[in-house]
């Protein structure tokens, strides 16, 4: 492709041209194994113990809380099992309708297979949970409470610190999948309840293929890939080892800049929306305005279906991504839109832009400029219009 | 990303035939909104029933728009007896095929002609979706839908009938009754068996030949047909050229020329001489 326009950094992120050059020479030349007793080996084991050191700083905890893992995934799969095995005799989780399918599939499957019963906790229709509904819901044998900090999606935050809170008062273990709001907004889990956090290293500008999972020193873990010695007995497997040192890399950049990025992205992602919204009649954003990631914009148009808008857009080499049922393949719209009751009329239509530190006022003021005449272009051929308002049929 | 090949992407881009016909004589509207997709379809037929002009409306993704795109390639030009005979399939074809997952673009297509030409017969513009008992609650789906689309498609898997019809793709509660009107189609439709007959001899005169070809049919190949409410009446013989009619429900059967070719054209080869033509009489 010529040019792209990327506003589709949820999904993942370029490499930082700088991590990329750091790492390079960890593929053919600095290859050793870090558990060998050489020291061309033992040299990568001390820039590993470096990365863990910049991860732990930047999320504000021991660097033996944390454990590198393959992807987000495996992060969240480790701290639920992990859960689970360290307290046989309970039985019940709580999680929310608006997971990340790595939690919420999980959670499906150990109900149904595993005779887990699971409460999913429902969101409004700005997306927020409700804290007090969370509270009824603990039973005597809950053994996990896992809610995302920040939603995929719509980029809405949910308050994890004091949901921590209320886990630990109950004494319960608390986890939260932090994959979208590391690198975005400061997190210090020296202040907080939190037990067990997954984040993902290809949502921040390091490589796809390496994650990590912090876990509070007093909590019992079980490890969840069984087999060699490696991350202290608790993730066996031979170490990703340029994945792991992009990753310190990554969260080390994320935290020196992490304020000035943060008003740039805002700005340019409050430009991108306020412009589409003005000009585009029967959009809208889906999700609350102000508890939401920097980055993040999920806008519905009324009558017409995402992938269409997508492939469009697509064309012109904009990158983007839509909670429509037709681009899933699965047929229905999105988990996150529909548990927040977004009509069937705007929820096939909604498009997803997520921005990051690399996108220019320019690529803004283009998208603006080109999405539009797209909408109005599929407003065209479809049947319906918002003059018409027709009967809305729901289908569940 | 879904694979789709060029001619979808160019019809999706470009679409051919979009919009309202003002006058038009016939109108047929399948899917809603809260399915994620729908399409309108506008007619002009002529005083001979000839299909002059065909435009859509269409809201869904890009494969929806251009099977419905194609579908007016298609039709406009034929009678509507003509246009009657357009499938989904023909649709698939038209764009190159589309990804299995979306299939049921090209279905809706189907569906979207036989409403609008029962919508210009004058005959109950009864929605097709309404026919019959509803199976898949999540997007109005009905046993009879089911089972047109296994027949005609030969689905064999809950799967596939998801990707034709949408059925099973939301809740997943009807799949047990997806599942049942699968065992049931196929138990209907039950695979012609094999009937062992002496093997032809070596040469042939075309006199043998034709007397064989007779006794392959009455004997083997009608008993099959017959079982599934179709017929065949041998019309000519031409050395190898074998010229049949089918009869019954073979006749408004889609995969009648699939009948032609793999079970009489292939009983015939196998039993009497592999160089046998079979075709239909026009």
């Amino acid at each position: 492709m010529s040019r792209v326009i990327y506003l589709d950094n949820n999904a993942t992120t370029g490499v930082a041209p700088e991590i990329f050059h750091e790492i390079e020479p960890y593929f053919c030349n600095l290859y050793g194994n870090p558990s060998s007793m050489h020291r061309f080996g033992g040299e990568v084991g001390v820039k590993i113990k470096n990365a863990r050191e910049q991860v732990a700083q930047t999320l504000g905890c021991l660097s033996e809380e944390i454990i590198f893992t393959a992807c987000g995934t495996e992060s969240d799969n480790t701290a639920i099992w992990s859960a689970l095995e360290t307290q046989p005799e309970k039985r019940h989780i709580i999680t929310t309708k608006a997971e990340h399918p790595a939690v919420l599939l999980l959670c499906n499957y150990l109900e149904k297979k595993k005779g887990y019963r699971v409460t999913y906790l429902p969101v409004n229709s700005y997306g927020e949970l409700d804290l007090n509904q969370l509270k009824t819901n603990i039973q005597k044998d809950t053994a996990i409470i896992s809610v995302m900090w920040a939603n995929n999606e719509t980029g809405v935050i949910f308050p994890v610190e004091e949901i921590a809170e209320i886990a630990k008062e109950e004494n319960i273990l608390f986890h939260t999948d932090a994959v979208q709001i590391v690198g975005k907004i400061p997190i210090n889990l020296k202040n907080t309840s939190i037990d067990m956090l997954s984040l993902s290293g290809h949502k921040l500008h390091a490589p796809k293929g390496v994650g990590a999972l912090f876990i509070r020193k007093s909590v019992p873990f079980n490890p969840f890939i069984i087999g060699g010695h490696q991350e202290a007995g608790r993730r066996a497997g031979t170490e990703n080892t340029a994945g792991i040192i992009a990753l310190g890399l990554a969260c080390e950049l994320a935290n020196q800049k992490i304020r000035e990025e943060n008003l740039m992205v805002r700005t340019l992602r409050d430009k991108l929306e306020n412009g589409i919204l003005a000009s585009i009649p029967n959009s809208r954003l889906n999700g609350s305005k102000d508890k939401r990631l920097p980055n993040t914009s999920n806008i519905s148009f009324g009558y017409v279906e995402g992938e269409a808008i997508l492939l469009m857009l697509d064309e012109l080499g904009i990158c983007a991504s839509s909670g429509s049922a037709c681009t899933s393949g699965s047929l229905e719209p999105s988990h996150v839109l529909r548990a927040m009751g977004v009509p069937f009329t705007y929820a096939h239509g909604s498009i997803r832009f997520s921005l990051s530190r690399y996108n220019t006022e320019k690529e803004i003021d283009f998208v603006l400029e080109h999405l539009p005449p797209i909408i109005a272009k599929l407003r065209e051929i479809s049947p319906f219009s918002y003059e018409d308002k027709p009967d809305i049929i729901q289908c569940h | 990303m879904w694979d789709y090949t060029d001619k979808v992407k160019e019809y999706f881009l470009h679409p051919k035939n979009v919009g309202k016909i003002e006058d038009a004589n016939a109108v047929g509207e399948v899917g809603s909104l809260a399915c994620g997709d729908a399409l309108k379809l506008f007619l002009k037929i002529d005083n001979q029933g000839r299909i002059q002009d065909a435009k859509f409306q269409t809201f869904g993704c890009a494969s929806a728009i251009a099977s419905s795109s194609a579908l007016t390639e298609l039709i406009k030009g034929k009678t509507v007896e003509e246009a009657r005979k357009v499938t989904n399939r023909d649709i698939a074809k038209f764009l190159g095929g589309l990804p299995k997952e979306k299939m049921h673009c090209s279905v809706m297509g189907q569906e979207a002609l036989e409403a609008a030409i029962k919508n210009y017969l004058g005959e109950e513009a009864a929605k097709i979706e309404l026919d019959g008992e509803l199976v898949c609650e999540c997007f109005g789906i009905t046993d009879k839908k089911i089972r047109k689309a296994v027949i005609e498609n030969n689905l064999k898997t809950v799967e596939e009938v998801t990707n034709y019809t949408k059925a099973g793709g939301g809740c997943e509660k009807c799949i047990p009754k997806i599942e049942e009107i699968l065992a049931e189609v196929s138990n209907e439709y039950q695979p012609i068996p094999v009937i062992k007959t002496e093997p032809a001899p070596e040469k042939m005169s075309n006199i043998q030949r034709m007397q064989a070809v007779v006794k392959v049919i009455e004997d083997d190949i009608r008993p099959g047909l017959q079982m599934n409410g179709g017929d065949i009446e041998l019309i000519d013989m031409e050395g190898t050229r074998v010229i049949v009619s089918l009869r019954g429900s073979c006749q408004e059967c889609p995969d009648s020329q699939l009948t032609l070719k793999d079970f009489v054209q292939s009983g015939l080869r196998e039993k009497v001489d592999p160089a046998i033509e079979v075709e239909e009489a026009e």
